[in-house]
């Protein structure tokens, strides 16, 4: 299957993609921010549609958008201000342009946003051009790479922001450039997998990897992994079953990694406490 | 004749009720409303505005699931909204894995969404309707089902009021005075579930999740009082309602955006009150 070029596309932003989303995942939860990634995703669908609207690449709507709003957030500010009731009223006020937008679009060009609206939503990794696919590999990495320079430093302003700040560490800027770094995320992964699927890439691999290991060098790794095989997994599946989405089988098999690493240690629990009792 | 809106709001408020669509709508709105600043003033104080919003989209699953089954539509958006409510349950209040099972339900539900929506070959329009709704196309016997909804919903709620509240407010000390905690969890997840099941076919799932969201957080930063800060956000969620579809009946554009914009504003305009008062 992989003498094919929109399926060896799909595998490079694919991969890319879900390294990203693994790691970033892994501390969005640390973080509890997952919320945050939800009206990320959320909105990067309504930038889509804006770009659409105004005739402009929708990339820059993606990244717009998103990017804009994880600076509002970091601007709230973890103290008190972000709570995830205004977190969850901004967005759904900016899914509520986004409504306007979509009648605006549909009014002006007679409906031919439900293209737009369905490759925004639900992804179309195997519709990646090869030039799409390679800048999504590199911006992927790029924020892989972003996350993994600054590692140390955010462990510890997420686990002790006050010991954090006590040895110098720039705790807010931080914290603001993580939240950039997920929207940016978020906007890449929204032409692979759409804005409302994306949010498990980030949450359920890492969850996984939450739940199997408390070691943070190796819960990244792991959610790393977890997310590019659930990626492999589920592009395999969906070249073999016409019938299913891509998008569909990515996130099942990410959904099904979760729910069986939930099973696992209840299990170790059990046979640990058992001889001891 | 279009509508035109001018300065005699008796004549503009003849205009409104003239045609039974509009009536419809708008008996709709206020009980969603009614449902959604009660059940959402919960929810909000309870910080499960994730959640909430995980519930809502539950209704995308629920719509295709039921078409590709051949399943009454209502049935797939209980069954669906009932079946997520008890998975995020189960994860357990409060641990680090709680928003990674909230995430996994919700985009699990979407992507089956999604595979049962290409399965049946449905066409994406209808996609539309789910996320954004038609508050414009209720019918009458919608209207009874939604105020039997509303009823029990309510009902269930006014039974759980005060214990909800105490382990909502001190956990810990509600748990040792022997209020049941977990079942209590699960319980108002279900009846975040049935209210949101109820009203998202009708509002769509974006406009539900607006009027969960914001009239009761607005209401929360005027006053702590309990029962005042409920009846404010009641009230606060039908205001929002019936501006938002009194204001795009007379306009070319959708109730979603003028519903999530008045109550975005509103929650502004009380972060100003409230800092206009203390100084």
């Amino acid at each position: 299957m992989l003498a094919h070029e929109f399926v060896r596309n799909a595998y490079l932003a694919g991969t890319a993609i879900a390294l990203a989303c693994g790691v970033v995942g892994w501390f969005v939860l640390l973080r509890a921010q997952l919320f945050a990634g939800d009206a990320l995703s959320h909105v990067a669908f309504v930038g889509a549609v804006a770009a659409a609207a105004a005739g402009v690449d929708i990339r820059i709507g993606l990244f717009a958008l998103t990017i804009g709003l994880a600076a509002v957030m970091a601007g709230l500010g973890r103290r008190g201000g972000a709570d995830d009731a205004v977190i969850g009223m901004v967005f759904a006020w900016i899914l509520g342009i986004g409504v306007l937008l979509l009648a605006v679009l549909s009014t002006s060009s007679g409906g031919g946003n439900a293209a737009i609206a369905s490759t925004t939503l639900f992804g179309g990794i195997y519709e990646l051009s090869a030039s799409t696919a390679e800048l999504a590999a590199a911006i992927a990495l790029l924020v892989a790479l972003g996350v993994a320079a600054m590692f140390r430093p955010l462990l510890l302003s997420t686990l002790d922001p006050e010991l954090a700040l006590v040895r110098g560490i720039p705790v807010g800027a931080l914290g603001a450039g993580f939240l950039i770094l997920v929207a940016v995320v978020t906007a890449e992964s929204t032409q692979a997998v759409g804005a409302l699927l994306l949010l498990g890439l980030l949450a359920a691999p890492a969850g996984a990897a939450h739940k199997l290991t408390t070691s943070p060098y190796r819960g990244v790794a792991l959610s790393a992994v977890l997310a590019v095989l659930a990626m492999w997994g589920g592009l395999a599946l969906s070249y073999a079953v016409p019938s299913l989405p891509a998008s569909s089988a990515i996130i099942g098999l990410a959904a099904a990694g979760y729910v069986s690493a939930s099973a696992v240690p209840t299990a170790l629990r059990r046979a640990a406490s058992a001889p001891r009792a | 004749m279009s509508p035109s809106l001018s300065l005699d709001l008796v004549s503009d408020v003849r205009q409104l009720l003239e045609f039974q669509f509009m009536v419809n709508a708008l008996e709709a709105a206020t009980i969603v409303a009614v449902l959604a600043g009660a059940v959402g003033w919960y929810m909000v104080l309870r910080r499960q505005s994730f959640a909430g919003h995980t519930l809502s989209v539950m209704a995308f699953p629920g719509a295709t699931g039921a078409a590709l089954a051949g399943i009454p539509t209502a049935l797939g958006y209980y069954l669906a909204c009932g079946a997520a409510a008890v998975a995020i349950g189960r994860s357990g209040r409060g641990s680090r894995t709680e928003n990674a099972a909230i995430g996994t339900v919700q985009t699990a539900g979407l992507a089956a969404g999604f595979l049962f929506l290409s399965l049946g070959h449905a066409v994406l329009s209808g996609l539309e309707t789910v996320l954004f709704g038609n508050i414009l196309g209720v019918s009458s016997g919608q209207v009874l089902g939604l105020l039997v909804v509303a009823a029990v919903v309510l009902g269930l709620l006014a039974v759980g009021a005060r214990p909800l509240l105490f382990a909502t407010i001190d956990r810990e000390v509600a748990r040792a005075s022997g209020v049941p905690v977990a079942a209590l969890d699960v319980g108002f997840l279900l009846v975040l579930a049935l209210a949101v099941a109820a009203t998202s076919q009708i509002t769509g799932a974006l406009l539900v999740f607006a009027l969960l969201v914001a009239p009761p957080a607005a209401a929360q930063v005027l006053t702590t009082r309990p029962l005042a800060s409920l009846a404010l956000s009641i009230a606060f969620a039908v205001l929002v309602a019936w501006l938002g579809l009194g204001i795009a009946y007379f306009s070319i554009y959708p109730v979603g955006f003028y519903i999530t914009s008045i109550a975005f504003g509103l929650y502004l305009l009380a972060r100003i009150g409230r800092r206009l008062a203390r100084t």
